[in-house]
């Protein structure tokens, strides 16, 4: 290394509107088989600040397995089918939304909360934005939302923005609010 | 071409289609000059690009106006996803042999080093890339400039870095293009990057740019990075050590992660305390 290396980290960029044929890739959303006995279906909607859909939105997801281990294989771009590797990647549709075939992520320590990572990436959103998906109470370790600092620390409306809501079919529903009305409380989880 | 397959949006910035670029500039440099003010009296430098950046017309309605709320990372925020071999071809590095012949365009080599906050070399990350070919055309369907696209560039790359975080493209010199957010706008040539770290807080995707751009002062993306310094980071140099006789020209860009990542805070926790120690406790 020189001498004095400039170590502050390099700027983000939007994403912009042409990732569509670099970024995503063959069930670069599906963690697991959707056959799989514990796959559950996450799935939502990305909103601008006037409630419409943004079309051009790209999300990735980060999470432990169901034993809340994190996985260490390599393999998330050729999925094999068996693998679990913990990451995930979708775009959204036409109309906003997205969908990944995954896991419900254990806790990563004991009477932890259970939550999924996701990273957001759009056209007209300059840097990426950090945010969680926690399961829904019924599904968390007793107490472990009551006792979570992050949800703990935030009034309910902005703490119910981080829950994903449990549909009819067992799926896990939750919906990414970029700004306005019910916006999505995104995090800055670097290390201090 | 950006705006034109979001009619939304198209509804919502329609005095963006009549904006000049000299009123696209003069708001970029009021921006700046507020900001420059107020770090001369005493405000934060600010990194980052500011993702409120009223010039990039499409960051209006998208970007967040409740400042980020802090979370101490958790297990899996201090890790990230592991690629390999398995995932990476090396030969995806090279995109100029993607296809049955050779594209049109400046060839070169873009090269350089990933290492996260406290200088440590990144080695085996993913690096993925894309960009425009030399007309300024990307391989997209939605992409609509009337430039031709080249049957021999898809303009698409992936590789691994290696032992000392270094990664290595082949590729053409993507061309600039224009796009919607205001008349006659333009965009300086770029490649699009996408790097993970090894906490997925690190998580990155940004743009290179080349080195004297004279683009560079009427582009509202590039410009949303309202502090210089941290404008430059993104401009790789020409160098012709990398510059290969009679095959390629050459230019290097290193690249910075933030945080210390996971290395670090597992394994050496003598230096991390001595670390805390020097820049106070801040937990
Ligand atoms: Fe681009």
């Amino acid at each position: 290394m020189t001498a004095t290396p400039d170590l502050t980290p390099t700027p983000g960029q939007t994403v912009g509107p042409f990732f569509g044929f670099a970024l995503p890739y063959e069930r670069g959303g599906q963690l697991v088989d959707q056959a799989h006995p514990g796959a559950v279906r996450l799935y939502g909607t990305v909103l601008d600040g006037h409630g419409d859909p943004v079309p051009d939105a790209l999300l990735e997801i980060w999470q432990a397995d169901e034993d809340g281990n994190v996985s260490t294989e390599t393999g998330s771009l050729v999925r094999d089918g068996w693998t679990f590797t913990g990451f995930g990647r979708a775009a959204v549709d036409n109309v906003g939304r997205y969908t990944f075939t995954t896991v419900e992520p254990g806790p990563t320590r004991e009477g932890g909360a259970r939550f999924i990572h996701v990273c957001v990436f759009a056209r007209g959103l300059l840097d990426k934005l950090h945010t969680r998906v926690y399961l829904p109470e019924a599904d968390q370790p007793e107490g472990a939302l009551a006792h979570d600092r992050l949800l703990a620390s935030l009034p309910e409306a902005e703490r119910a923005t981080l829950l994903a809501t449990r549909d009819g079919q067992g799926g896990l529903s939750f919906d990414i609010r970029l700004q306005g009305e019910g916006e999505t409380v995104f995090l800055d989880v670097e290390e201090r | 071409m950006e705006e034109s397959f979001d009619h939304a949006h198209v509804v919502t910035s329609s005095d963006s289609a009549t904006s000049t670029q000299n009123e696209m500039t003069a708001q970029i440099e009021a921006l700046h000059r507020a900001y420059r003010e107020g770090v001369a009296a005493g405000a934060r430098v600010e990194d980052k690009p500011r993702i409120d950046f009223a010039p990039y017309r499409s960051s209006v309605l998208r970007h967040p106006t409740k400042d980020l709320r802090h979370a101490d990372p958790e297990t899996i925020e201090l890790t990230s996803p592991a690629f390999g071999t398995r995932d990476v071809h090396p030969l995806e590095a090279d995109l100029t042999i993607q296809h049955g012949g050779e594209p049109i365009g400046e060839r070169m080599i873009v090269t350089g080093r990933v290492v996260d906050g406290s200088g440590r070399p990144l080695a085996g990350q993913l690096v993925e890339i894309w960009q425009a070919n030399a007309s300024g055309r990307y391989v997209h369907k939605r992409d609509q400039h009337p430039a031709p696209l080249d049957p021999n560039f898809s303009g698409v790359g992936r590789c691994l870095t290696d032992a000392d975080g270094n990664y290595s493209f082949t590729t053409i010199r993507p061309g600039p293009y224009p796009w919607k957010n205001h008349h006659n706008a333009w965009r300086p040539a770029h490649i699009h990057f996408s790097l993970f770290g090894t906490a997925f807080t690190q998580r990155l995707v940004t743009q290179m740019y080349f080195p004297g751009d004279p683009l560079f002062p009427l582009d509202p993306i590039y410009q949303a990075i309202v502090d210089e310094d941290a404008r430059r980071r993104l401009v790789a140099t020409y160098d012709h050590d990398v510059t290969r006789h009679e095959w390629c020209t050459g230019y290097r860009w290193d690249i910075v992660l933030s945080g210390r990542g996971r290395t670090l805070f597992e394994n050496d926790l003598g230096a991390d305390h001595d670390d805390d120690h020097e820049n106070g406790d801040h937990r």
